[in-house]
């Protein structure tokens, strides 16, 4: 008897009618709730509407705390978008999951043995299990490689699979994710995205949690990199779709986040720059495909990967997680001869069957898809993007004939070798709300695995992409969807356990710093100050201009001269310049977002999109006055959340060098116009106002404001946190803290020069000190700047 | 036929690099058509790396690295080698009975399968293709379509070193009809490979001075590159210069062979630094 028909279903349920013939992830074929749902549909039948909506948004909420996004390439410039969490859940039952786990472990294997003979022996190909066709021809399939063996001895170590579950219910394998897989950081997102949605103990006790692959993860990297060396994830960067990810598990499992700049290849042994010099690396989660892993040997063009790094790796220098050329099994037409290889190299059968495929190269395979082109997914042979992936080339027999006039069968026929076909396979549907009640839609499932010294071991959990429409048509996905958790739920309560759940309290290392970190957070100082400079002079100039309401009064004159002498010309109350100086902040941010809390993200973000805001509605005089200062607001709430909160490690000294620097840069530049000996009436006023010190400058000074004064406060006093002096004694005492050459008896170069810019002004008279001198600090301080540069940022 | 060969090439940096690395393919090795007898390389500033392997195709490789700043290098080459002339015979099968042959090959280096379809820097090209097949007939043998392509090739091009660079697409330089040995090769592959004959790029050197009573060759001043093409099991390999438009026999002498210029390039590496960089070039090889 069908539950779903005759039993009382709660409101939520009222319009959830799968589709016949297509297998429902919520009820089973019968129409009976499968038993793994119950207690997570009671609970949710509980709430209200409304309620749901709300913990729904408190999940959304975390998400957007947590700058959870992914990047789009399509049209124009990159962009951000948030993450689309559907937040229902995909709840799966343990013994399910073991089935699946089970069918994938054995495939795992396979592909391990295949790849292996690709870049060895070749026996497959020589014993026609493959055809040679499909390999030499394969862009995928790296010359360099062939005969190497990997120093960790395996060519896999992470690995994703797609998988469905069709209409007799039972799993089958979509694709396999063996170069770069990515979406392990995302799962984790998505469960805690989960957590806060669904708070009560029951039935999230009984779920099993993530935090122990990674912990086994993490312990299996760590003996792989072998003693002393480090660790990391290499990242193609900030462009990246995935670069969240990267960032996130980056900071998740403490590795560090590197980008192929920051390697150097010696004597086969990679080294990563750091502040501290070269130091070793003996792994590489790599996030980057295949061809851009190393220019020298692979693609020339490549700007993404290290020279030398496919040298060391064959000489067994470095691990790398998956060895580079393990895209080649990505190739879809492979997949047509996994099941006869199955047979042939393990003696079974695949226990998770993959999506029937044909390669249209072969006589009888080719008349096949010609005579059922239309219930195909039809596609290129070496292609490695997934058949259903959002933006693939594929499409349905019938749909992609715009490339040729001729019948869909004499295509075929003519581009044979060419073209690969896949059944066009029917998904599996799951709950999703949507205006207030749940409805199917249909889902694949991401399982991630990795290899440990007991074999593959495998996330419990991962994260299902959702279909926009209620087509279980597996091509529809590529109209893109939604994300959701995905559960997979024992019998009973499961212990807690997180990454950090440790029976001995250990305390970690700093770890290192890579010398462009170093060099971004250095950067990321320096423009956010020049930043905030340049606002204040903005507001000085509105602050004046509404005042006297006349452009060609004599300060105003100085000040207009000025900030167009800074690229900051004033006749737009938000010059276009002031934009691009919070973009490079930004892009500096972006490149050390794995050490940087997502807080002080969003206010950088918070500060871009107000002053483009502004740039559109504000009026020059009062008006843009009171702007500047709501943007100098911000953007003190940025450096205050970085210098209040940030941890003291060295990437905050970095920070807060770049800072100092161009905070005494500026000054020094600043004075040049507005301390010059004959300067017109009410100037010193502006000095000291966009110096920030107009009350010390009241209390501290009977008279004046004076030139001396002036220079006095803004130059030589060792107290004032604007002046000069300040900023130095803030750098000698940021460098102390750096690492040096190995002689600390012994200055560096970069420390005496401060040493002497120090004592200069600390004896220096206001009254006998010329312009000339103020430029000649600038320019021994630019020198400081590029010590620091060629010491620890190279 | 028994030649001395020898290389330079000088590369100045305008900022001294911190580390600089770079894959030579610069040494001769024996082939079935040529034997090395001696072969030097000399580098200098000595570099702090040095290994030679031989690559996927066959290729003496050479990786060098120096990890203290320059800011020139010189490579010298000195190489004395034998060339065998080549069969003039014609074993091929016709053009339209090729592709059972070549798909029937294995995957072993010197297979035709590596050298059929797209490289990285000879992508299909429609006008080649169309050039290719307006000059061969399906019933041509493939050894004829190789030698009527070059000829064809050599006739609509005309040889201009300033018109291209290392760069170049084959089909920009084609449009142009102008270009130097490594674009005439360039497209004489494109345009093999659109009919069907698998081919590759081969780099290498060509005699100085000719023969008494022939022609002085073009592309004699720097390192020369032509062409291989596969024309079935029985044939084999042949080159064919189409920058001279002739087959590539006694007077040459084969560095590396390749899918394109990416898997020969003498010198790979040395175009990261950014900036007027500065290279020279000369070569000589004189007979015995």
């Amino acid at each position: 008897m069908s539950e779903r028909l005759h039993h009382h279903l709660p409101p939520v349920l009222q319009d959830y009618a799968p589709r016949a013939g297509v297998a429902d992830e919520l009820f089973d074929a019968q129409g009976n709730m499968r038993p793994v749902w119950r207690a997570f549909i009671d609970q949710l039948a509980g709430l209200s509407a409304q309620e749901i909506e709300t913990r729904f948004a408190r999940g959304d909420q975390y998400l957007r705390d947590a700058g959870v996004y992914f990047r789009l390439y399509s049209g124009g410039p990159a962009q951000e978008r948030s993450w689309p969490l559907s937040h229902v859940p995909v709840l799966i039952s343990d013994a399910d999951w073991q089935t699946i786990c089970d069918g994938l472990a054995q495939r795992a294997d396979l592909l391990e043995r295949i790849v292996a003979d690709l870049y060895g022996p070749a026996q497959l190909v020589a014993a026609g299990h493959l055809p040679a066709e499909l390999v030499a021809g394969n862009p995928h399939w790296l010359h360099p490689l062939v005969g190497t063996t990997p120093a960790s001895g395996h060519w896999l170590h992470h690995l994703a699979f797609e998988i469905g579950r069709s209409p007799d219910g039972s799993f089958f394998v979509l694709g396999d994710r063996t170069e770069a897989p990515s979406g392990a950081g995302f799962a984790l997102e998505n469960r805690m995205a989960a957590t806060r949605i669904f708070t009560d103990p029951f039935p999230r006790g009984n779920l099993r949690r993530l935090a122990g692959f990674f912990r086994s993860f993490r312990a299996t990297m760590e003996a792989l990199a072998g003693d002393g060396r480090h660790m990391g994830i290499l990242t193609p960067g900030p462009n990246n779709d995935t670069y969240y990810e990267h960032t996130y598990i980056a900071r998740y499992l403490g590795l560090m986040l590197l980008e192929g700049e920051d390697l150097i290849v010696e004597n086969g042994q990679v080294m990563v720059r750091t502040v501290r010099g070269l130091e070793p690396l003996g792994l590489l989660w790599r996030r980057i495909d295949d061809e851009f892993v190393d220019p020298l040997e692979l693609m020339e063009a490549s700007q993404l990967g290290t020279p030398g790094l496919l040298g060391a790796f064959r000489q067994g220098g470095v691990t790398m997680i998956n060895a580079p050329g393990s895209g080649v099994l990505e190739t879809r037409a492979f997949m047509a001869f996994f099941p006869r290889i199955a047979r042939h190299l393990l003696g079974e059968t695949l226990r998770l069957p993959n999506i029937a495929t044909w390669w249209c190269g072969q006589p009888a395979e080719r008349a096949h898809v010609q005579a059922n082109a239309k219930k195909m997914i039809i596609g290129s042979a070496l292609e490695k993007t997934l058949p259903f992936a959002m933006g693939a080339d594929a499409a349905l027999g019938a749909a992609n004939l715009t490339m040729a006039d001729w019948p869909l069968e004499d295509w075929i026929g003519r581009n044979g070798h060419n073209l690969v076909a896949q059944q066009a396979v029917t998904l599996s549907t799951t709950p999703v709300w949507a205006s207030g009640r749940l409805v199917p839609r249909p889902m694949t499932i991401r399982v991630f695995a990795t290899r440990t010294e007991k074999g593959w071991n495998f996330m419990p959990g991962g994260y299902a992409r959702i279909g926009k429409s209620d087509d279980t048509n597996a091509l529809a996905m590529q109209a893109g969807g939604y994300v959701a958790d995905v559960w997979v739920m024992a019998p009973r309560a499961v212990a807690p356990d997180t990454l950090a759940a440790k029976a001995n309290f250990e305390r970690e290392t700093a770890g290192i710093l890579p010398a462009r970190a170093a060099d971004n957070l250095y950067w990321l100082g320096r423009y956010v100050e020049r930043t905030e400079g340049a606002i204040r002079l903005l507001r000085a100039y509105h602050l004046r201009l509404a005042e006297t309401g006349d452009r060609d009064e004599p300060c105003l004159q100085v000040l207009g001269t000025y900030l167009t002498s800074l690229g900051m010309a004033p006749d737009r109350p938000v010059p276009e310049a002031l934009p691009d100086l919070i973009a490079a902040a930004r892009t500096a941010a972006s490149k050390v977002r794995d050490r940087f809390s997502p807080d002080g993200w969003h206010a950088l973000d918070d500060l871009a999109r107000t002053t483009a805001r502004f740039a559109r509605v504000v009026a020059p005089g009062d008006d843009a006055a009171r702007a500047m200062s709501v943007l100098l607001r911000k953007l003190s709430g940025f450096s205050g959340l970085v210098h209040e909160n940030m941890y003291r490690y060295l990437g905050w000294r970095f920070l807060s060098l770049g800072r100092a620097q161009e905070r005494a840069d500026a000054m020094l530049l600043h004075l040049k116009t507005f301390a010059a000996p004959e300067a017109v009436p009410g100037i010193f006023e502006i000095a000291i106002e966009t110096g920030d010190c107009v009350m010390t400058h009241q209390r501290r000074y009977r008279f004046g404001p004076s030139r001396e004064t002036v220079l006095d406060l803004l130059v030589l006093d060792p107290d004032n946190p604007r002046a000069v002096l300040y900023q130095i004694s803030e750098m000698r005492a940021h460098i102390a803290q750096l690492p040096h050459d190995s002689d600390r008896e012994r200055l560096s170069e970069v420390e005496k020069l401060l040493l002497e810019l120090d004592t200069d002004l600390r004896v220096a008279d206001p009254a006998d000190l010329p312009q000339a001198e103020l430029v000649r600090f600038r320019s021994r301080l630019a020198t400081v700047s590029d010590l620091l540069s060629a010491r620890y940022f190279r | 036929m028994r030649y001395d060969i020898r290389l330079s090439l000088d590369h100045s940096y305008p900022a001294a690099s911190d580390h600089v690395r770079n894959l030579l393919r610069l040494l001769p090795s024996d082939r079935p058509s040529q034997r090395v007898l001696r072969r030097l390389l000399t580098i200098t500033p000595a570099p702090q790396e040095r290994r030679d392997m031989v690559d996927y195709f066959g290729n003496a490789t050479t990786l060098v690295a120096w990890h203290r700043p320059v800011a020139a290098i010189s490579f010298h080459l000195s190489v004395r080698a034998e060339r065998l002339a080549v069969s003039a015979m014609d074993i091929s099968p016709r053009l339209n009975a090729l592709a059972p042959e070549v798909m029937a090959a294995g995957l072993g280096p010197a297979s035709p399968l590596h050298f059929r379809g797209p490289s990285p820097r000879i992508p299909p090209a429609p006008e080649i293709a169309d050039f290719a097949r307006g000059i061969c007939q399906p019933g041509q043998t493939a050894r004829d379509a190789v030698a009527a392509l070059g000829q064809a090739l050599h006739a609509e091009m005309a040889f201009d070193s300033l018109a291209t660079d290392v760069t170049t697409a084959p089909a920009a330089a084609f449009a142009a009809r102008r270009g130097v040995c490594q674009d005439f090769a360039q497209i004489m592959v494109c345009g093999l490979r659109a009919l069907g004959i698998p081919a590759g790029y081969v780099s290498g050197f060509i005699r100085t001075t000719p023969p008494p009573g022939a022609k002085r060759l073009a592309g004699v001043d720097a390192m020369h590159g032509w062409v291989m093409a596969w024309c079935g099991t029985t044939q084999g390999w042949v080159e064919y210069d189409p920058t001279n438009a002739q087959w590539a026999g006694e007077d040459y002498i084969t560095v590396a062979i390749g899918r394109d210029y990416s898997d020969v390039a003498p010198v790979r590496g040395a175009l990261r630094t950014a900036g007027g960089q500065r290279a020279t070039h000369t070569v000589d090889m004189i007979a015995l």
